[in-house]
């Protein structure tokens, strides 16, 4: 079984599409959407939810202004300015900057400060026309993404197992903080998305030094390869430079949001098209390597 | 007055709408502006003002608390009061360390230490610079150290280097929905979304807006790449009687302009004509005056 994370730094490079279409190619693959944060692949993937979890991203701290004393400690000790003075000057806690340390509650000498769970963030095990699919959906404005990636990598791993699946693959995240740590720890082979513009170049140099602390196998793909020649030739001396093997490029077509519209990935949308043979090329260049 | 660009999903345009915002400001309205890019995971507005001189540079750090095992008395105390589980003791074996990846840096274990085995050392999280753009006040970046996964707390120092007196900040905000993001909008008095009229642009405008209502924040919607996918997103807004500041139309010519980094110099006269009115329309805003 391999595990394939894809990944762009940048976002919009296209990695859900990439996901999907690479989903109409493979045989026998669990899918996993790792973009908790916003995620996407469920729009194409039409998932019947078969079983739902929540997810503890923990506790946020509230303070109890009849037992208050507003001394101040709570704030002094608080090391992510969560704790301020509301309009009658009474001590509260910000929820979206707390962090769920405890450490208020735990020097409060009134005992007024309480920690409350939060359980905003979901996952699911659905059915899909591609197999298997884990995603998840966090409430607004949490915290603890990595986490929520690496417990629903986890029950992927768990069922590709159970199936006797070939492969696992992961749309990952933009960035390269913790959700994109989580998704590449671990994994098998990054399959990076890279499109032709100084931005998209600048943040997968980024995503590929990440990924090297980890030793993990690269290849790229080139998203509107002709979008801009001259840009196009830079990435491609980059990735010749680098020894990450460039295993297709796609060119810019209205197709690939028109086939995003109608709910359906590029290959099952016009399936002739060379766009959608460039992925059939594109995913036996990655399981011969 | 402080103004966020975020959105859901990566991508739709943030960058572009952040920088181009800020020219406006600059050329047309209030010279006393400046940019802050906070997307550390993978900050580039400064590649659209074409390798800006740089006027000041500094790193930063994070503290975090290492154990003085020949101190320790492997009391397991640090470990109770730690809420992210980064501390590992073993008493049989006289061990005792704290998980990098794990710490939050929250400083409840140096609290709940009664024997003063653990302190603090600086880690490096990341580089705030601040440009030189010609126009306005200059632009302020974080840049996250590769490897570190406290986005957030970047974020935090970043505002902190920020003028307070500037007349208009713009933040140039992460994708996503989870804590980069609040802590971006945080102080923000107005947010606009920007969102490209895709199925997934749609779906990640959606649960931003969820957010906004979640902290209280006014906010309006720039649709940019207007013309491709559907007319979904307009119906959406409708419904929900959210404002629509502004259409930015897709060009395949514009595409390949942003690649090469260059949308600022030669800004087609329609297109400043729509960031003029969006510019007027934020001065009318309650929260902007």
């Amino acid at each position: 079984m391999r595990e394939i994370t894809i990944l762009s730094g940048k976002g919009g490079a296209g990695k859900t599409s990439v996901a999907a279409a690479i989903a109409s190619v493979v045989q026998n693959a669990v899918f996993c959407d790792n973009d908790v944060d916003a995620a996407d692949l469920h729009l194409i993937f039409n998932p019947k939810i078969k079983e739902r979890y929540d997810f503890d991203s923990g506790t946020v701290a509230v303070i109890d202004p009849d037992v208050c004393t507003n001394c101040g400690l709570c704030a002094e000790h608080c090391h992510f300015d969560a704790i301020h003075p509301n309009a009658v000057e009474q001590l509260e806690v910000n929820p979206f900057q707390c962090e769920g340390c405890r450490l208020c509650e735990r020097v409060c000498p009134e005992n007024a400060i309480e920690s409350v769970h939060n359980n905003n963030n979901h996952w699911f095990v659905s059915e899909t026309r591609f197999g298997k699919l884990v995603h998840a959906k966090m409430g607004p404005g949490e915290e603890n993404s990595g986490k929520l990636v690496t417990e629903v990598r986890k029950k992927a791993r768990e069922i590709a197992a159970e199936i006797n699946a070939d492969f696992i693959i992961n749309d990952g995240p933009p960035g390269i903080g913790c959700s994109a740590i989580a998704s590449v720890t671990g994994t098998d082979a990054v399959l990076l998305v890279i499109e032709p513009t100084l931005s998209g170049l600048h943040d997968a140099k980024r995503l590929i030094e990440l990924v090297n602390t980890f030793n993990i196998p690269l290849f790229a793909v080139i998203n509107k390869f002709d979008l801009n020649p001259e840009i196009t030739a830079k990435v491609d001396a980059f990735l010749k430079q680098n020894n990450i093997p460039l295993v297709g490029q796609l060119p810019f077509t209205t197709k690939m949001v028109e086939s995003m519209v109608h709910g359906k990935t590029i290959v099952e949308f016009v399936p002739d098209d060379s766009i959608s043979k460039e992925f059939y090329s594109i995913w036996k260049k990655i399981i011969s390597n | 007055m402080k103004i966020a660009v975020a959105s859901g999903k990566g991508g739709t345009g943030k960058t572009t709408v952040s920088v181009n915002l800020y020219n406006i400001f600059g050329k047309y309205y209030e010279k006393d502006v400046q940019l802050v890019d906070c997307d550390v995971e993978e900050p580039n507005d400064a590649i659209f003002f074409g390798n800006p001189p740089l006027i000041s540079q500094k790193d930063v750090h994070q503290l975090i608390p290492k154990i003085d095992v020949d101190a320790c008395t492997f009391c397991k105390k640090c470990v109770e009061w730690c809420e992210f589980n980064a501390i590992t003791v073993i008493k049989n074996l006289q061990f005792s360390e704290i998980s990098n990846d794990l710490c939050h840096s929250c400083g409840a274990c140096i609290v709940a230490c009664e024997y003063g085995a653990i302190t603090e050392y600086p880690q490096p999280l990341g580089v705030i610079s601040h440009f030189d753009t010609g126009e306005g006040k200059g632009l302020t970046e974080g840049r996250l150290e590769i490897g570190s996964a406290m986005q957030t707390m970047l974020i935090k120092e970043v505002k902190k280097e920020v003028s307070q007196k500037s007349k208009v900040t713009i933040y140039d905000a992460p994708p996503g929905t989870s804590c980069p993001v609040v802590e971006t909008v945080s102080d923000a008095d107005y947010i606009i979304l920007v969102t490209e009229p895709t199925p997934f642009g749609l779906h990640d405008l959606k649960i931003t807006v969820e957010l906004l209502k979640d902290i209280e924040k006014p906010f309006g919607v720039v649709v940019n790449k207007a013309g491709l996918g559907s007319n979904e997103v307009y119906d959406f807004l409708k419904e929900n009687n959210i404002e629509l500041l502004g259409k930015i139309p897709f060009t395949k010519e514009y595409a390949a302009n942003y690649a090469a980094g260059d949308i600022l110099k030669n800004i087609p006269k329609e297109i400043e004509a729509t960031y003029r009115s969006i510019v007027e329309k934020l001065l009318t805003k309650p929260s902007l005056q």
